[in-house]
């Protein structure tokens, strides 16, 4: 019996969903193999089941570990076809460029490390600096890799104010247009991030995903 | 006639499992290593023969050393009070209560939303925690916000040595402030001998989980135990997030990072003190936070001192707190859970009181009402006494027809010592409760805070010491960039 596109479709879809991470490659290599256009798996695979990650994550069904599965998995499918449309000599248009760390001081990255993996599952590119990153590098960093979005997170009251610095250096360096800044973490508010003048606060990996993509709706991103 | 009294107690291991865990923690220090970035303390383990990665700063730590080095360690420490007078067992089942540390915020009394602290709020806590007679010791529970962050942690131990009897716990931030805050310990005592003798703090050291020693604690380890002066050994994994998701799991490689700090501190020198504590916690998988209060947390620590204790060393947990933001209903359940449960296992120095939102937030309220959960707890492990043989016979014939229990000498010679009273628990018949205004839990902690500290008072010693700690705090301060002090209120200046 053929196999029917719509059953590798499903099967992948699954994977990704139930965080099978070695499955979740190989299913993306079978549906190519079947003739099904990498674009196509994209779309009517790994994006719609990500996206169930996230609403089953929201519904409080899903907890971090199954969180981090499904974008794991995600990440395996996506490494498949992505090296299938470069054969075909096409591209998947990115999402946007993140330049993402844990603020100066601050050697939590529990939670950045979840955001910097919705990001990459949700087809952003992401330029992760780690924990305790001064504040010049972030701008330096970002600059330097045509960056749209620059995302801070912070776990303590203390090393907060370090995301306040980096704005502060962006608007010193006549900077501040050119990026979009994201802020995040345990401490940190919808009222700080108003205060300190960034552009977007996500409460969870999950919420920076879609403030990510709404901050670079109807935008081009630098590096096109 | 006295009769050993039967201690309660609550195990959570096996004797087998607590043999399994510390076999496997061995084979974790061999085969994985310890990552260890302080240049000393590499030294000081080459120099033991050990196999080191430099490029990794990985140590591979074996058994036989950790073995050579338990054998050194002492089983049991004593701390005293600042006039040295006051002697505090550290070990066997001994159970020492502090507050928490270390906050960054206060709960404000009225407006009940966390805030910075300052200078006057860390006075008003170190004087209310002399005040509370289940808190053998004090710890650099609070954070000033009102001085440079450069000198925050020696800042914390100034104030409190210029105000407290109790013995601390306290510890660095940075590397730099290790030395002055030993002066400032050195000048209470007079000089390096006396302070080895008599140690008057014990410096909290945590590695970083999973498995690594950094510049700053492994510092903090080889500097305090050249003075003699105690480590208590921190280490935090978070289930599923920095160490094993299981709690067996995260046991083996807390014993393991364990083991690092404990051999650093022998080869600096034989006979250091070392404290086996901890602060785990079970890693809540939904917010990504690290609940103090949990039940799992609870029992890393307690099955952690099993093993500690079985390897005869005296032990630390943070127990006794809370992840509420409010003093409230799960303030008291979590908080009554983990000191009971602390004081069950025979932990030897229990840091919490007071404490809510995940160590961050310190709340004078919770301090007062926490003391008399310290009080229960200690009194439920002082156990049921045999005062008296027969048990009860004899009372009977002395008994008048109307069997009035309460005019028996026997009635008066034990009731002291066979009941806990307490401060601000509510107790009252419900009329006399309406009479004093129908006040809670949270108002009456408020009212006692208020009785609390108008009985405070200053120990002559620091008065005099006064002088020459401040030297030593305005000195740093000035290389913080500092010129003048907060004001101290009560402390001509």
């Amino acid at each position: 019996m053929k196999p029917e596109p719509n059953n590798h479709l499903q099967a992948l879809s699954q994977a990704i969903v139930q965080g099978l991470v070695d499955e979740a490659g190989p299913l993306a290599e079978k549906a190519v193999a079947a003739g099904m256009k990498p674009l196509q798996v994209i779309e009517q695979a790994c994006v719609p089941a990500i996206e169930e990650v996230g609403r089953l994550w929201e519904a409080g069904d899903y907890f971090l570990p199954e969180l981090i599965a499904g974008a794991e998995a995600m990440k395996a499918a996506m490494t498949v076809l992505q090296e299938a449309l470069k054969s075909s000599g096409q591209s998947l248009k990115s999402a946007g460029r993140v330049v993402i760390g844990t603020v100066e001081g601050d050697i939590h990255d529990i939670g950045k490390n979840l955001v910097a993996s919705m990001l990459r599952a949700s087809g952003f590119e992401v330029i992760d600096l780690g924990a305790d990153v001064k504040v010049e590098r972030f701008v330096e960093t970002a600059e330097r890799e045509k960056a749209d979005i620059i995302a801070l997170s912070a776990l303590l009251t203390t090393t907060m104010l370090n995301q306040k610095r980096v704005v502060e250096l962006l608007v010193s360096r006549g900077l501040k247009d050119k990026f979009k800044v994201m802020v995040g973490g345990a401490p940190v508010t919808e009222k700080f991030a108003r205060e300190i003048g960034a552009d977007g606060y996500g409460e969870s990996a999950v919420q920076a995903v879609s403030v990510a993509r709404s901050l670079l709706a109807g935008r081009g991103g630098n590096h096109d | 006639m006295t009769e050993e009294v039967f201690r309660p107690r609550v195990r959570f291991l096996s004797q087998q499992a607590v043999e399994q865990i510390i076999d496997e923690s061995f084979i974790l220090l061999e085969k994985v290593g310890l990552f260890i970035e302080n240049e000393e303390a590499l030294k000081l383990l080459a120099n033991a023969g050990q196999k080191i990665d430099h490029a990794k700063n990985r140590v591979f730590i074996e058994k036989g050393l950790v073995e050579k080095c338990l054998k050194t360690c002492p089983s049991e420490i004593r701390l005293y009070d600042l006039e040295g007078s006051r002697e505090y067992l550290v070990g066997r089942d001994e159970v020492h209560f502090d507050p928490g540390s270390a906050a960054i915020k206060i709960l404000d009394s009225i407006t009940l939303k966390e805030r910075e602290a300052g200078t006057s709020d860390l006075v008003t806590l170190y004087k209310l925690v002399e005040t509370l007679e289940n808190l053998d010791f004090q710890s650099t529970a609070l954070v000033s916000a009102d001085v440079p962050k450069e000198m925050a942690d020696i800042y914390r131990l100034y104030l409190g040595l210029l105000f407290s009897r109790k013995p601390f716990i306290t510890g660095i931030f940075r590397v730099e402030s290790l030395k002055p805050m030993l002066d400032l310990l050195l000048a209470v005592r007079g000089d390096a001998k006396t302070l080895a003798e008599k140690p008057l703090a014990i410096f909290d050291a945590c590695p970083s989980p999973p498995l690594k020693w950094s510049r700053l604690t492994a510092q903090s380890l080889i500097d305090c135990s050249r003075l003699g002066v105690p480590s208590e050994l921190i280490p935090m994994g978070l289930t599923g997030a920095t160490s094993p998701v299981t709690l067996a799991g995260t046991l083996v490689q807390q014993l393991a990072e364990s083991f690092g700090g404990l051999v650093i501190c022998q080869l600096t020198r034989p006979g250091a003190p070392v404290i086996f504590g901890g602060s785990p916690a079970g890693f809540d998988m939904r917010k990504g936070t690290t609940p103090m209060g949990a039940p799992e947390t609870m029992m890393i620590d307690c099955a952690f001192a099993q093993v500690a204790k079985h390897l005869n060393l005296p032990t630390h947990a943070y127990m006794g707190l809370s992840d509420s933001k409010l003093v409230d209903a799960q303030a008291g359940l979590e908080t009554a859970m983990g000191a009971t449960l602390a004081a069950l296992a025979g932990i030897n120095v229990v840091s919490g009181a007071g404490m809510l939102n995940f160590e961050s937030t310190q709340s004078l309220e919770k301090l007062v009402i926490d003391n008399d959960i310290c009080g229960q707890a200690l009194r439920l492990v002082r156990g049921i006494a045999f005062r008296e043989k027969p048990l009860a016979l004899h009372l009977f014939s002395e008994l008048g027809p109307d069997f009035n229990f309460l005019v028996l000498p026997h009635t008066r010679k034990w009731y002291r010592q066979e009941h806990y009273f307490s401060s601000v628990l509510d107790r009252d018949v419900y009329d006399t409760w309406t009479a004093l205004g129908r006040l809670d839990t949270f108002q009456r902690a408020g009212k006692e805070i208020a009785r609390r500290l108008s009985l405070y008072q200053r120990p002559e010693l620091c008065l005099k010491k006064s002088a020459d700690l401040q030297k030593i705090m305005k000195a740093y301060a000035a290389s913080c960039g500092l010129e003048k002090l907060p004001e101290v209120p009560g402390l001509k200046v």
